[in-house]
């Protein structure tokens, strides 16, 4: 009973060759560009996420600035501070080692990172450039930022355990003309001055935080600012998921206390920008799977027209409704079955070459893997799509009146 | 025995005006007749016909077929009615024309779905035989003529063993020869295979040859 359904499809299919091909076609394109786009998408997210954490952590630990409250507060009586202000309080973290081994103990807790961002002046004779020296830990900073793989001249490794090496952006050599082995003499805004090595020049993706931009050592750092070794007064953390960061960082603020900033929040306006990206593509991948269902829907309403005379024979010699479903749902779900299978065979093709081509600079090659999810994804929408398009006309068949047919 | 009884059918249409095209219409069909309905154009003939081949159910009164009583069923029971009790034939063919003649024939045995496919085969060559178009078995319907496109039809409602034949205007499209042919054929299936058959036809001479002939005239019997 089956077999004679399958049959009566399979010859439309067939007979009506031209048109399933147009139908399969369409949806093979439709499918093929959704998983594409799609997987080019996360590409291009993993790919912008990777340039984001090379210069900015995914939870930043720092002490936020705190207003100024009364001293003394009491039930039903109101104390007002007319004009208050920032507290002028240290910005260090107290006990920032005790502070370090808490994180540790969590277990989405990956890196750690302790810092010294201070503002600086590079000397050389007479000229000062004005700039921001970053002291690190230069192990962990490497783990964290990938450091070395910006680093053009020297070697990051000499930052160990040398307090009198700094890495230098490439700008600020540029400016000062400075090379490997070159020393340099910094001022802080404590008035103290250091004479330091140049062991390594980095380029970044930003020429600003190039011009600006050097690491030296924790313990220099601290000494720059007149501080003792327990002075830090950023943590960043890196985690296992960094789309978490917002929700394990809020964890963080609670166990010790101090403001943690994902790098959700602190690069908003490049997170709304990825947002649109995502959307538009979302919805153009979308957009072309739907049309390739309305190819299908368009074709399939086209040939229940055309055999209005079988469908009514068909339902008088008796095939039932969902006989007459069952022949039309077949012919939509082969062209939609052969059209998926070959969409995902093309988006494989695509994604195949497009990743053997070379872009250069920070991207290298072309941002693009074969996404399972994302395939899986496409099918089943796919799928989804050619059910709904073909169940339309196959009803509209189905609710054909013989009677209407043979009377005309 | 009475293969086919109705009792008290009436039947309104409603568009564009409610309007009586059947009014008490109650008669029955012996086995093995050619049973001709007749009437002038809009006196219910063809709407009597598509109630009594169960098609079209929005009816008052009582139809039974080989006994059963078919009225009130719903669609799909019908449906196995049609494909198990019922063959048909209608003025044009209604063959599909991406078949063979031979598929054509087979299609209501297969939807039956108990005989094997070699048997339903042997069988639709045999029917085709005793109708002198088994050298068309292979070819698509659309490559045939008029006429052995309608032995194909008829080919096609008997691969059941119907309990009844309906035909709408089985020679209305057909010249003299070829209805000739038809009358024959419905003439030797009634007498030789007791085939019962109930025809729709305004041709008079088709009309006189038949076993029984009942006429309506404005949706009454006369």
């Amino acid at each position: 009973m089956k077999n004679i359904n399958k049959d009566i499809a399979v010859t439309y299919l067939i007979t009506g060759k031209r048109m399933t091909l147009i139908a399969t076609i369409g949806v093979l394109i439709g499918m093929s560009l959704y998983i594409f786009m799609n997987s080019m998408l996360v590409g291009f997210d993993r790919i912008s996420n990777d340039t984001i954490f090379k210069n900015s952590p995914q939870i930043r630990i720092f002490k936020d600035d705190a207003i100024s409250q009364p001293l003394y507060q009491e039930e039903g009586v109101q104390n007002i501070i007319i004009n208050p202000k920032i507290v002028p309080a240290s910005d260090a973290i107290d006990n920032p080692n005790e502070i370090i081994n808490l994180i540790q103990k969590e277990d989405f807790v990956t890196t750690i990172s302790p810092q010294i961002t201070t503002t600086v002046f590079y000397n050389i004779g007479k000229l000062q450039v004005p700039g921001t020296v970053t002291g690190v830990n230069p192990e962990q900073a490497n783990q964290m930022f990938n450091i070395k793989s910006n680093i053009v001249e020297g070697d990051f490794e000499n930052m160990n355990n040398n307090i009198n090496a700094i890495a230098l952006g490439r700008g600020i050599a540029k400016n000062l003309s400075l090379s490997i082995g070159d020393n340099i003499n910094i001022t802080s805004s404590k008035g103290v001055s250091r004479n330091l090595k140049v062991v390594a020049i980095f380029k970044t993706n930003n020429t600003i935080l190039d011009k600006t931009k050097s690491y030296i050592n924790l313990n220099a750092a601290q000494q720059l600012l007149l501080q003792g070794n327990t002075y830090i007064t950023d943590i960043n953390v890196s985690i296992k998921d960094p789309e978490k960061a917002t929700i394990q960082g809020q964890l963080l603020s609670k166990i010790t206390g101090y403001k943690a900033e994902s790098w959700l929040e602190a690069n908003e306006s490049i997170m709304a920008a990825f947002k649109m990206r995502r959307l538009v593509i979302t919805f153009v991948s979308l957009t072309i799977l739907i049309v390739a269902g309305f190819g299908i829907y368009n074709i399939l309403n086209m040939t229940v027209s055309q055999k209005i005379n079988d469908i009514a024979i068909l339902k008088a010699i008796g095939f039932k409704g969902k006989d007459v479903i069952s022949i039309f749902l077949t012919q939509a779900l082969t062209v939609g079955f052969i059209g998926i299978v070959g969409g995902i065979l093309l988006a494989s093709l695509f994604i195949a070459i497009l990743q053997t081509v070379y872009i250069g600079g920070d991207i290298g090659y072309f941002p693009i893997g074969f996404e399972v999810q994302k395939f899986i994804q496409g099918i089943i929408i796919g799928g989804l799509i050619t059910f709904l398009a073909g169940y339309l006309p196959a009803k509209k068949a189905a609710q054909v009146d013989p009677i209407s047919i043979f009377r005309k | 025995m009475k293969i086919l009884e109705v009792e008290n059918i009436n039947k309104y249409f409603y568009d564009p005006i409610r309007f009586k095209v059947l009014e008490d219409i109650s008669f029955s069909v012996e086995k093995g007749k050619l049973m001709s309905m007749i009437g002038k154009s809009g006196s219910g003939k063809s709407t009597l016909l598509y109630i009594l081949s169960t098609m079209d159910t929005d009816y008052q009164g009582k139809l039974w077929i080989d006994q059963e009583l078919v009225t009130g069923k719903k669609n799909d029971a019908l449906a196995e009615i049609r494909n198990n009790k019922i063959g048909f034939v209608f003025q044009f063919h209604y063959l599909l024309q991406e078949f063979s003649c031979l598929k054509n024939i087979m299609i209501p045995a297969l939807k039956l779905g108990i005989a094997s496919k070699e048997a339903i085969e042997d069988k639709a060559m045999k029917i085709m035989e005793i109708l002198d178009i088994k050298e068309q078995a292979l070819k698509p319907a659309n490559k045939l003529s008029g006429g052995q496109q309608q032995r194909v039809a008829i080919a096609r409602a008997l691969i059941n063993d119907p309990a009844i034949i309906m035909c709408d205007e089985p020679t209305g499209n057909l010249d003299s020869k070829n209805t000739a042919i038809i009358l024959d054929i419905f003439k030797n299936l009634t007498k030789e295979m007791k085939q019962t058959i109930i025809t729709v036809t305004h041709d008079e001479s088709f009309a006189l040859q038949s076993d029984e002939v009942i006429e309506l005239k404005d949706g009454h019997l006369i």
